[in-house]
């Protein structure tokens, strides 16, 4: 597959002095669907903004469909549409308005029965000539998309589309991004949620602390993501985990008091109960079970240190 | 150039001037005819003319460059500031259009506008006074003109501005008090020597004097030179718009 969106080195420093990217590559290949996964101030939307033009870069080059986003910028911007993450509309404006200024602001020619077709898509027809300011948060932000998308972008940046938006309503967006997927634009979507990013993208960025620390087939990630902790304290310490046991993989913490086992939550079986009858076999007394999920946090911290080691 | 967008921001500002077009009207009407009230018929009861014109006639320039200048300088200030407010500015910066196109369809609406209320309050001053205009073109000129190297002013103040209270400082503090020192409802001759000195270092008098001057072939100042001082004032206002665009100066972080 072609390449749509490449990001070389790019690095942005805000007058502040804070550097919120710190030398971003990243590939994006043409159709794809990308969650850019990442914590509060991870650099999501600065990325974005910078790619779009919204903030200036400090150093680095982006390309779109080959075109630099500096010296080529009326093409390159003519192919991106962004959902920005705040909600900004004019609160006055007819829904229809905005709409047809957008498709206007990135110099396309009048089409007024494809943007009905965008509005009906949205849901939002019925709305065309109602001001924004009546409209409801989830219907605001679908006006977003319509904006974003009147100019037929190729590459559609959506900065948490689903951030206040409800269940059902969200089902619908990812109904109406699979859509855009089926007609070929690309698209990178930002979340906190590991299960919107499971839900529908083919590929996952994780970024923190303004660096990509891994992009990552979806599949993969979610397997890695999977995994479980189960940790049994025992009431004596031991030396050396018993070769009874050793099948288990596990790891010793705690002084030798505590035992930790990691399985996959997936799995058809996740050998809990034959481990915990093979502890006890091997004469150990148990204490206490417990059993922790990884966070995602915890994910980042664990590939932030992984990175280092 | 994208003709396109610049047209696309030209309609979308003008749509809010139409939408509240009854507003946008009746105001400058009632206070042009207050003015006509107070200054022509109170105060021009005692002044009989001015340079060979009747007192209510010879305002009447004063009076509508007054408010084309506050019409220019707010609605471009305000049409630019309120997308930065609220927040929509980001579809400006990221749209594929320079800052040319920005500046073309904002000052152009502007613009428009103020001159829109600039030729009502002409027609309204016509039911108070008999107005001739001597040179009907060059007061055209003159008007036009000068809506936009007000709006490009408003521009860039709406630019600069954080606040609505910094979009209204410039024009409450700077603009109008020199439009009313500038001889919009009295001759410059009709001051004392030491403050016709100081009036000529206020731009507006050579505004004022120009327009004038077409509505009756006589002014304070050489036409050619307040020619010259509204193409210097546009060209000030142009070179900061360009040096606004090469830096991004309150545009992008
Ligand atoms: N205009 C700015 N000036 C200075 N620092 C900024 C500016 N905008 C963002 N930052 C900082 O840059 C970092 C990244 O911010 P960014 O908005 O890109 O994060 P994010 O990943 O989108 O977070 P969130 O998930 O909360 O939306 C943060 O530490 C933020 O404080
Ligand atoms: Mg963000």
């Amino acid at each position: 597959m072609a390449t749509i969106l490449s990001v070389r080195d790019l690095r942005k420093t805000y007058a502040s002095g804070f550097e919120a990217l710190k030398g971003v590559s990243l590939d994006i290949e043409q159709g794809e669907i990308l969650a850019l996964l990442g914590p509060n101030g991870a650099g999501k939307t600065t990325l974005i903004s910078t790619i779009c033009g919204i903030t200036g870069m400090s150093s680095g080059s982006v390309t779109v469909g080959g075109h630099d986003i500096l010296s080529d910028f009326r093409v390159a911007r003519e192919m991106i549409g962004l959902v920005p993450q705040e909600i900004t509309l004019e609160p006055f404006e007819r829904v229809w308005n905005t709409v047809r200024f957008s498709r206007g602001l990135f110099g396309k020619k009048r089409d007024d029965s494809y943007l009905e077709e965008i509005l009906r898509k949205l849901s939002l027809w019925d709305k065309k000539d109602s001001a924004i300011k009546e409209l409801s948060g989830g219907m605001q932000r679908r006006v977003l998309m319509a904006k974003a998308l009147s100019h037929e972008p190729r590459v559609l940046f959506l900065d948490e589309p689903t951030a206040g938006v409800d269940v059902e309503l969200r089902k619908d967006m990812w109904e109406v991004v699979n859509g855009l997927k089926a007609d070929g634009v690309t698209i990178i979507l930002t979340t906190h949620y590991i299960e919107e990013a499971e839900a529908i993208s083919d590929r996952v960025a994780v970024i923190s602390g303004g660096e990509i620390l891994l992009v990552e087939d979806k599949a993969d990630l979610m397997r890695r993501m999977g995994q479980k902790q189960l940790a049994v304290q025992l009431t004596e310490p031991i030396d050396a985990i018993p070769d009874a046991l050793s099948d288990y993989q596990l790891e010793q913490s705690g002084d030798g008091h505590v035992l930790i086992y990691t399985y996959d939550t997936r799995a058809d079986r996740t050998g809990i109960t034959r481990l915990l009858n093979d502890i006890s076999a091997a004469g150990l007394v148990l204490q206490d079970v417990q059993t922790r999920e990884s966070s995602l946090e915890e994910i980042f911290v664990g590939l932030v240190s992984g990175e280092a080691a | 150039m994208n003709w396109r967008a610049i047209r696309a921001i030209y309609q979308f500002e003008m749509s809010r001037f139409y939408r509240t077009l009854t507003q946008s009207l009746i105001s400058p009407v009632i206070s042009t005819s207050l003015y006509f009230v107070v200054f022509g018929a109170a105060i021009g009861s005692r002044i009989q003319e001015v340079e060979g014109v009747s007192y209510g006639a010879f305002i009447v320039p004063g009076l509508v460059m007054l408010s084309v200048m506050t019409q220019s300088i707010s609605s471009a200030g305000f049409g630019i500031y309120f997308p930065k407010f609220i927040g929509t500015f980001y579809e400006l910066l990221s749209a594929p259009i320079s800052f040319l196109e920005i500046v073309v369809g904002y000052v152009g609406a502007a613009a428009t506008k103020a001159l829109i209320i600039g030729v009502l309050i002409l027609i309204t001053s016509m039911f108070f006074v008999d107005l001739s205009i001597v040179h009907p073109i060059a007061m055209l000129a003159f008007l036009v003109l000068t809506c936009l190297s007000f709006a490009l002013l408003g521009f860039i103040i709406g630019i600069w501005a954080r606040s609505f209270e910094q979009l209204q400082m410039i024009p409450l503090l700077v603009v109008t008090p020199l439009v009313f020192l500038g001889g919009s409802f009295y001759s410059i001759s009709m001051l004392p020597p030491f403050w016709q000195g100081i009036s000529f270092f206020n731009p507006v008098v050579y505004l004022i004097s120009g327009f004038r001057w077409s509505f009756f072939g006589t002014s304070d100042v050489p036409v050619g030179f307040s020619l010259l001082a509204i193409a210097g004032f546009t060209a000030l206002c142009l070179g900061v718009i360009w040096w606004i665009f090469r830096t991004g100066w309150r545009l992008r972080d």
